[in-house]
């Protein structure tokens, strides 16, 4: 479990709105380095847009997102977005992982290529170097018989595994997930939970938004609540599941009372 | 991005390199005609399909040798001899060109050197017809845009039909479809005369000059040309090309005030009537075919090497046509789209006519070859950026965000991640354009280029033989295509494969979506 360091993410004010109406309304969060957080809510409360915010693939409105010395500020949905904040997007989405629900494996391309390609392309390693580290990371995540496969013929928790592989592979010092186990079949979720505790073992700081409440509750240091655009409770998982502050958690959590937290 | 305006550059230098270096020198007499019009004005010599033969060939020649200039022919669709003329690709043309109010409007015409009246002619068992006032109800064939098309137009109750060539109306003619057919009397002694089921019919109609047709402004050009056809005449030399094509004629005789007896045979008709027989076996038919593959191979390369460029340059510029309709800003993408629309609705042949004939006003002056693989090029690069479009936006939008995660930038993802996935998409789509533009480059022949089908159109004219050229043009053709038709399939193999990948990933994207119902 994480020491307590220095905050990594700050997360101050943030807010984005869409078409449809405002989705993340004054979001303010500090996460530590080696932190596993996981981030539950009711459907279309924010939490996937949250974490594409902290990507930046949602450039934010208004607020102020800093990871690991970068940090990416707006007034307002109004200012203009410079080229000098999308240079920051993109240097702070060096420093961030994001893992899909639906993985995002690039079907042209083997596993194997599938991981070496972003390092080759954005840090110009040598092949040799890339394929090393590549070959590396699939072990680690236990891919090693499925290096030269099409994704295509992967089993999904395969999939999601290659896909945090193929994260890892640009050191970030921030791992986010959106819903990473919602796409796979329940005999297949537990293989990719185990990726994640080994990293968290090894002190990768990581945002999990998750239905895996049992997961959420065990292996995060602290759960984030998020409602309506607001984070309503950030606790302890088991303060959290058995003791809710707020009435809006307790009522999302009375779904999910039949299940063995 | 670099790379792509490289490899269009290089295209485009390419294509230049094949551009003539100057047009015309000094010492050259060139003229416009087309062989296409056949016996027996010019055409290609049947004993030598590389040899351009016939009574106004021997004319032009001895006019260029009297003027001290070395003649050189450029060859140019019938239709277009006069445009051609203008854009200054030759000197002079001449092809049968009438002497007329609407042609003067345009050119300059030498005194006539010839002068001709139009021949009616009916199928042998027609007892009906005897002149142009029995043809009143009839359907009559002609020449597009010939003055016998403004006669029987304007004589009225008749109904026309227009023919790019004699033969093909002469054979509608034999089996049915026609009524009756007006041609010039050349056209009709040479073309019908040997036709066991056609009969000549009527008296003279008309009357018609053939003149040398010279640019406004060359006042000089057309002085000497006069003083050379006034000396041909005269001494009798113009008299005896005449007469070796049997074209001699009371009206001729008058109009050069000569009734004196011929002093040379025919013996350019005779060879011609010799070709007519017939007795012609199986044998002899095989050996003028392989006669052909000269001429035939050349066209050929012309077809392959206009239709290569041409493509070359629709992928690229497609290619960029594609990326900023799809990715640009919003002022790029609005242009793309303009582009696209104005180039798919107009026709490639209205577009390669501007190009070669209307961009000259302007001072943009191309060779054919360029302005061919270029008209063509920008024409199916229209077409291929809908290709493209097409691939890059089936291929979903979770690669680009996945790729972007990765801390790509919007290029590179474009370049490594959805490029090459939507290219596998439209290689099949993209060679079957390629077939299609290979038979679409016949139309550069309206810029004067010999394609397959020009020469095809010579070749066919000059032996009375439309069925067996074609097939072996046809054949040709498919020659040409079949190793795309195998790159298509081969695409396809591909394709199949990708596809299956694509269709596993939505599956899981609607499983996603049923478990996400069933959580909550």
């Amino acid at each position: 479990m994480a020491q307590a360091n220095q905050p990594l993410i700050v997360v101050d004010n943030l807010c984005k709105s869409f078409e449809q109406g405002e989705v993340l309304n004054h979001i303010s969060i500090s996460i530590r380095e080696g932190d596993l957080v996981s981030v539950i809510g009711p459907s279309g409360c924010g939490k996937s847009t949250f974490l594409r915010c902290l990507n930046c693939l949602e450039i934010l409105d208004s607020g102020t997102i800093s990871i690991a010395g970068v940090t990416v500020s707006r007034n307002g949905p109004g200012e203009t977005i410079t080229d000098d904040l999308l240079d920051k997007a993109h240097l702070l989405r060096q420093e961030v992982g994001l893992v899909f629900q639906i993985f995002n494996l690039f079907p042209h391309k083997s596993v194997l290529e599938n991981i070496m390609l972003a390092p080759m392309v954005v840090k110009k390693e040598s092949r040799e170097q890339a394929e090393e580290n590549a070959v590396r990371l699939l072990k680690k995540v236990g891919l090693e018989d499925c290096i030269h496969r099409d994704p295509a013929t992967l089993s999904g928790g395969q999939k999601q595994r290659a896909a945090i592989a193929r994260a890892l592979a640009m050191n970030p010092k921030v791992m986010l997930y959106d819903e990473p186990t919602s796409a796979l079949d329940p005999e297949l979720v537990k293989e990719v939970l185990q990726v994640m505790r080994d990293l968290d073992a090894e002190g990768m700081t990581q945002i999990v938004v998750t239905h895996e409440m049992r997961f959420a509750r065990k292996a995060s240091d602290y759960i984030v609540f998020m409602d309506k655009g607001e984070i309503v409770e950030v606790d302890d998982g088991d303060i959290l599941f058995s003791n809710p502050k707020n009435e809006r958690t307790r009522e999302f959590l009375r779904h999910f009372e039949g299940d063995a937290l | 991005m670099r790379r792509t305006l490289t490899i269009l550059g290089l295209v485009l230098a390419l294509a230049f390199a094949f551009a003539p270096v100057a047009l015309a020198e000094q010492n050259e007499l060139r003229w416009g005609g087309d062989t296409e019009g056949g016996a027996p004005y010019m055409f290609q010599d049947p004993k030598d399909t590389t040899r351009v033969i016939g009574y106004e060939v021997e004319m032009i020649e001895a006019i260029a040798k009297k003027l001290g200039r070395k003649p050189v022919f450029v060859q140019n669709g019938w239709d277009n001899l006069i445009p051609g003329l203008q854009r200054k690709l030759y000197d002079v043309t001449l092809d049968g060109l009438e002497i007329t109010p609407e042609h003067k409007q345009e050119v300059n015409f030498s005194i006539p050197y010839y002068a001709t009246f139009l021949q009616l002619a009916v199928r042998r068992d027609n007892k009906t017809i005897e002149s142009l006032e029995d043809c009143r109800g009839k359907v009559v064939g002609t020449l597009k845009q010939a003055y016998s098309q403004q006669v029987l137009e304007e004589f009225g109750g008749i109904e026309v039909r227009t023919y790019e060539d004699e033969i093909n109306a002469y054979s509608d003619l034999a089996n049915g479809r026609l009524d009756a057919t007006l041609f010039d009397a050349p056209i009709a002694v040479f073309y019908a005369g040997f036709n066991p089921d056609i009969k000549f019919v009527g008296p003279e109609i008309g009357r018609m000059e053939y003149g040398i047709a010279v640019r406004k402004e060359d006042k000089e050009l057309l002085k000497d040309i006069n003083g050379a056809l006034v000396a041909l005449r005269d001494s009798g030399e113009l008299r005896r090309i005449y007469d070796r094509w049997n074209l001699w004629s009371p009206m001729m005789a008058k109009e050069f005030n000569d009734y004196s007896p011929r002093t040379v045979d025919a013996v350019m008709f005779n060879e011609w009537a010799e070709l007519q027989k017939p007795e012609f076996t199986f044998q002899d038919r095989m050996k003028r075919y392989v006669s052909f593959m000269p001429v035939l191979g050349r066209a050929a390369v012309t077809t392959m090497k206009v239709s290569i460029v041409a493509m070359i340059l629709a992928m690229a510029f497609g290619f960029v046509l594609a990326v900023a309709r799809v990715f640009g800003p919003s002022f790029l993408s609005r242009m793309a789209v303009a582009y696209i629309e104005t180039i798919r609705g107009t026709p490639v042949l209205i577009q390669l006519f501007f190009i070669f004939y209307g961009l000259p006003n302007i001072g943009i002056k191309l060779s054919p070859f360029v302005a061919g693989a270029v008209g063509l090029g920008l024409n199916y690069a229209a077409y291929e950026a809908e290709n493209y479009r097409a691939g890059l936006i089936s291929v979903p939008k979770a690669q680009m965000e996945g790729a972007l995660a990765l801390a790509m930038t919007r290029w590179q993802a474009l370049r490594h991640v959805v490029i090459p996935q939507a290219f596998r998409l439209v290689l099949p789509p993209v060679t079957n354009d390629f077939i299609s533009l290979l038979k679409d480059s016949s139309l550069v022949s309206v810029i004067t280029m010999v394609d397959l089908t020009k020469a095809y159109g010579q070749l066919a004219t000059t032996y009375y033989d439309y069925f067996g050229t074609g097939i072996i043009v046809a054949v040709i053709y498919l020659l040409l295509g079949l190793p795309f038709v195998r790159l298509a399939r081969w695409a396809e193999g591909r394709l199949a494969k990708v596809g299956n990948m694509a269709r596993i990933e939505n599956e899981s994207t609607e499983e996603l979506i049923a478990s996400k119902d069933g959580v909550l």
